[in-house]
């Protein structure tokens, strides 16, 4: 990000679209030199179309600047806690462009693709092993997904039981991702909010005290979203099933537990994981990610289609449970995020696997003993992938917010950690460190937030300004909101 | 895992044997087990059968040798039904691979984004100049997915219970309809003609073009279903739009699409990327990230006015904030694949999509007529199309099928057991931009042996 620092043209004023020059082009058509099928009526066709006019070499360099004004988990430490921003190897990205993967068409029949589709078996199977779980779909294609297609599967298993209409309401803790409550309403249930004890673990009375015939499930994050185990969760898995309820997991914190803990063993009905989380494929900016749903043998008639099977004639193909929820998607997922999964799942192995989430469950206890004091720490015990932090002391001495604090860490060259989540601690400072960070560089992240803690107290207006060495400084974000300006449109147009 | 006791226990995890000591020392444990001492002991450390971990090598070899039991990219292939070989600039690939867009993280921290949003401003602005639509978001899932997003859509804004979707519909996007709207309690009505919309639909989904690869007039379909109070939800192929009549000239309320193709390789199917446009009055409707041009709040430290940057926007939409009245749960969804389309449109520029666009036409055209013109094959035609066509030769379509792939060649999509009478016994081929000649010379021959063999 260095060749574009303040004070250097306003870069983001200008679009592609204001760029180049009419007549300039980046790539050539070849011509047509058969025989001319005149085209169709001309009331079914456009005039135009607008679009940036650029040689090859402008457009290049006008990503490749764009590219400078970003920051991967390549540019340095990107602690954002529950997002799992772990190194990306990159010999995974090396096999999913393989010329058969890429080349293959999703309509192909199963005897064309008997490559990629072995791999999914395999995943399938190596899923299965490490979460427990009997069944399992790749279809969804993000976490969101999966979740919605859990539920959807308690909602058809509900149905089947002839117990819908009555079962109308699904609990979710107040720490659980947002995702959470927004899919059990994509599902057409009511949310009913548990409170987290102050021991940061569920509210086990008030679980109990709710759980009658309205309820169809549970969902609970495990780790939860504070980095801690829920304690107890087999007894509360128990409870759950006794009042005819299912008990959903929301695996985005898997990278804790995994070799060492299985939600299958511990009485989860269905789990999704995000393989762009625990299994390190590259996040993109926003995606694409893949959510598989993991389940027991009860819920497996109703994972979305397809599921990958081998068939007796040796051929694996994909199929379609008898009860399936449908379809998530047009064809069969993001596969090729799949194959990455794959290829960190096979570089690892069941020790690799306990490496990894010893590791990160280790940084994230080394992270909390170096930064002990400097911060609040609303639930002071070991924890497992990630530690919450909270800035309330700083604020209130100081007048410095988490925002003001997340900011500065930027001029320190750190990406952010997750801040105001979860929502039940105040000014939180969420942070994974995840296994692939060396512990240099855990030690220069705790430096800087203790530099900070200290600037808090003897210069907060730096803070309130910071930062000062990014492409950009503090945007204004509520005039965005205010008067929305969402898409490129040419000067004599633009209502700005 | 051939490291010594005191190294790192893996390329990916940098901690050594000392490294590990010395941390364990400060955070005052034994060892590793003990950070684990909350989890259940008699559940812990299960027997896990996975295959022993691989060096990189290995791997490679591993994973070519799978790559290499698919059929081989370079065989003749006629499938489309939803996915299209084109042809993508180079850059898009280059660019697309650079690590800062492929590393990062949702664009929470925009000081240091601007680069993942500042190109989705750019893809919305593309999205919403193919479609005629006011606003675009980031993108969704893939096309299908994108179309059950705006029956949902369609729903809340009308507070109509009910869809209909137009044949001839992708089966694919159909069933995820049906998916998603289990969960919204609305029914799915599967309607031959813009005629049988009533005042209980709250859209019309209409596939442009349509599975078949007939153009569609949307134009007539709008003035239908508003007469009604239906909304029209366009399911758009995003290159067709190259020379197709943009959608929201035609009428359209809503419109979603697939972006895959132009953003690169089919593989299998996925990552997709699900377009989703749509009229302004349903901005704050709208299900997924969005992305909004500001200011900076003070004058840069180098002096000089506030700047431009990009912001996720309009967040009180969504889940993080609204909980269970988010319009969507949708999170993570497709950024690279919506940076992948954005630059292949982007480097096609305003001519070379049109053109590129018009040599998908005419490739597909001049094939379709060569096929028509052997003796006992047809290719039964139902209006104006782009790049797909039907083909019916002289056996019934399996066998015929059968009998290409016998000849190396892979055939088009069977849609015999479609309803529609020009599909009976036939086959639904695509032939695009990106078909060479030689693959077409190919297919003429195969068909030309299997049409003298009967």
């Amino acid at each position: 990000m260095t060749a574009l620092r303040p004070g250097g043209e306003d870069f983001g004023a200008r679009l592609s679209f204001d760029r180049g020059s009419p007549g300039r082009r980046a790539v050539d058509v070849p011509a047509w030199a058969g025989e001319e099928t005149p085209l169709p009526d001309a009331a079914l066709l456009r005039d135009s179309v607008r679009l940036p006019e650029l040689s090859q070499g402008e457009l290049v360099r006008y990503y490749t600047a764009l590219s400078a004004r970003n920051y991967g988990i390549d540019s340095g430490t990107y602690p954002l806690g529950s997002c799992t921003m772990k190194y990306n190897p990159k010999v995974d990205d090396l096999v999913a462009s393989l010329p058969g993967f890429a080349g293959a068409h999703p309509q192909a029949p199963p005897e064309d693709a008997q490559g990629t589709l072995r791999i999914l078996l395999d995943l399938r199977r190596g899923l299965a092993e490490a979460t427990g779980f009997p069944a399992v779909s790749l279809a969804p294609a993000a976490g969101a997904q999966g979740e919605f297609a859990g539920v959807l599967m308690i909602t058809r298993a509900l149905e089947d039981r002839g117990e819908l209409e009555t079962r109308r309401r699904i609990l979710v803790p107040d720490s659980a991702h947002g995702t959470n409550p927004a899919t059990a309403a994509m599902a057409g249930f009511a949310v009913t909010q548990i409170p987290t004890a102050p021991d940061g673990s569920l509210d086990r009375a008030t679980i109990e005290a709710e759980l009658d015939g309205s309820v169809a499930a549970v969902m609970v994050t495990a780790p939860n979203t504070l980095g801690l185990w829920e304690q107890g969760i087999e007894e509360v898995a128990r409870l759950i099933h006794e009042a005819g309820a299912f008990l959903y997991g929301d695996g985005a914190n898997f990278n804790a537990i995994m070799g060492r803990v299985r939600y299958g063993d511990l009485g989860f009905d269905v789990v999704h994981l995000n393989l762009h989380k625990s299994f390190s494929t590259p996040h993109g900016g926003g995606g694409p990610g893949a959510g598989p749903v993991c389940c027991s043998e009860e819920l497996a008639p109703y994972l979305p289609t397809p599921v990958v099977e081998e068939c007796p004639d040796g051929l694996v193909r994909f199929t379609a449970p008898e009860r399936s929820i449908g379809r998530m998607q047009q064809f069969h997922g993001n596969v090729g995020v799949l194959l990455r999964a794959y290829a960190y799942l096979r570089a690892l192995g069941l020790e690799g696997l306990r490496a990894v989430s010893g590791q990160a469950v280790l940084n994230a206890n080394y992270l909390r003993a170096l930064l002990h004091g400097h911060y609040d720490l609303p639930y002071d015990r070991p924890v497992l992938h990630e530690v919450v932090f909270s800035g309330s002391r700083q604020r209130r001495e100081h007048g410095v917010r988490t925002y003001d604090i997340a900011k500065r860490l930027i001029d320190h060259g750190f990406h952010p950690p997750t801040v105001y989540f979860p929502l039940i601690v105040e000014e939180a400072l969420m942070i994974e460190p995840t296994e692939t960070e060396p512990p240099e560089a855990i030690e220069a992240f705790a430096d800087a937030m203790i530099a900070i803690a200290g600037e808090a107290a003897s210069d907060p207006e730096t803070l309130h300004a910071a930062p000062f060495t990014s492409p950009i400084g503090r945007l204004d974000e509520a005039t965005a909101a205010r008067r929305p300006v969402l898409r490129w449109r040419p000067p004599d147009e633009d209502g700005e | 895992m051939a490291s010594s006791p005191a190294g790192s226990p893996h390329p990916y995890i940098p901690a050594t044997g000392a490294d590990r000591a010395r941390m364990l020392e400060r955070v005052g444990v034994p060892d590793l087990d003990a950070l684990f001492a909350d989890l259940p002991a008699e559940h812990r450390d299960p027997v896990i059968d996975l295959p022993p971990s691989l060096t990189e090598p290995e791997l490679i070899a591993l994973l070519e040798e799978r790559a290499a039991a698919n059929t081989s990219p370079l065989r003749p292939d006629f499938l489309g039904a939803g996915a299209y070989r084109r042809s993508i600039p180079a850059v898009a690939a280059h660019l697309t691979s650079r690590s800062e867009f492929v590393t990062a993280y949702t664009p929470y921290q925009p000081e240091i984004s601007q680069g993942t949003l500042q190109s989705a401003f750019e893809y919305q602005s593309v999205v919403c100049e193919l479609t005629g639509m006011d606003v675009s978001n980031t993108g969704l899932y893939d096309v299908a997915s994108a179309t059950a997003e705006a029956c949902l859509l369609a729903a809340r804004a009308t507070r109509r219970h009910a869809v209909a979707l137009l044949e001839p519909i992708h089966a694919g996007t159909a069933d995820v309809v049906r998916t998603y709207a289990r969960g919204a309690a609305l029914r799915v009505d599967v309607v031959a003609s813009a005629g049988a919309v009533t005042e209980e639909h709250a859209c019309l989904v209409v596939q442009q073009p349509d599975f078949l690869g007939t153009i569609v007039d949307l134009e007539p379909l709008a003035g239908t279903v508003h007469a009604a109070g239906v909304l029209l939800v366009a399911v758009a192929d995003p290159f067709a739009l190259g020379l197709l009549r943009s959608p929201g000239d035609a009428g359209a309320d809503i419109v979603t699409g697939e972006g895959r193709d132009l953003a690169g390789a089919p593989a299998f199917g996925g990552p997709s990327l699900g377009l989703f446009a749509a009229r302004s009055p349903f901005m704050r409707q709208m299900p997924g990230r969005i992305v909004g041009r500001t200011k900076e709040l003070n004058e840069p430290s180098g002096g000089g006015d506030p700047r431009t940057g990009y912001v996720l926007t309009l967040q009180a939409r969504e889940q993080f904030i609204r909980r269970e009245r988010a319009t969507s749960n949708v999170s993570t969804a497709q950024a690279l694949i919506a940076l992948s389309f954005t630059i292949t449109a982007q480097a096609l520029g305003p001519r070379g999509l049109r053109e590129s666009a018009e040599l998908c036409y005419q490739r597909a055209h001049a094939a379709a007529r060569r096929i028509a013109a052997l003796p006992g094959f047809e290719v039964p035609e139902r209006g104006p199309w782009f790049q797909e066509f039907l083909v019916r030769g002289p056996l019934p379509a399996a066998d015929l099928a059968a009998a290409l792939v016998d000849r190396g060649i892979g055939p088009g999509l069977d849609v015999s057991g479609r309803s529609e009478p020009e599909a009976r016994e036939a086959l639904l081929f695509a032939v695009t931009e990106a078909t060479p000649d030689a693959h077409v010379d190919a297919l003429l021959e195969a068909l030309a042996g299997i049409g003298g063999g009967a």
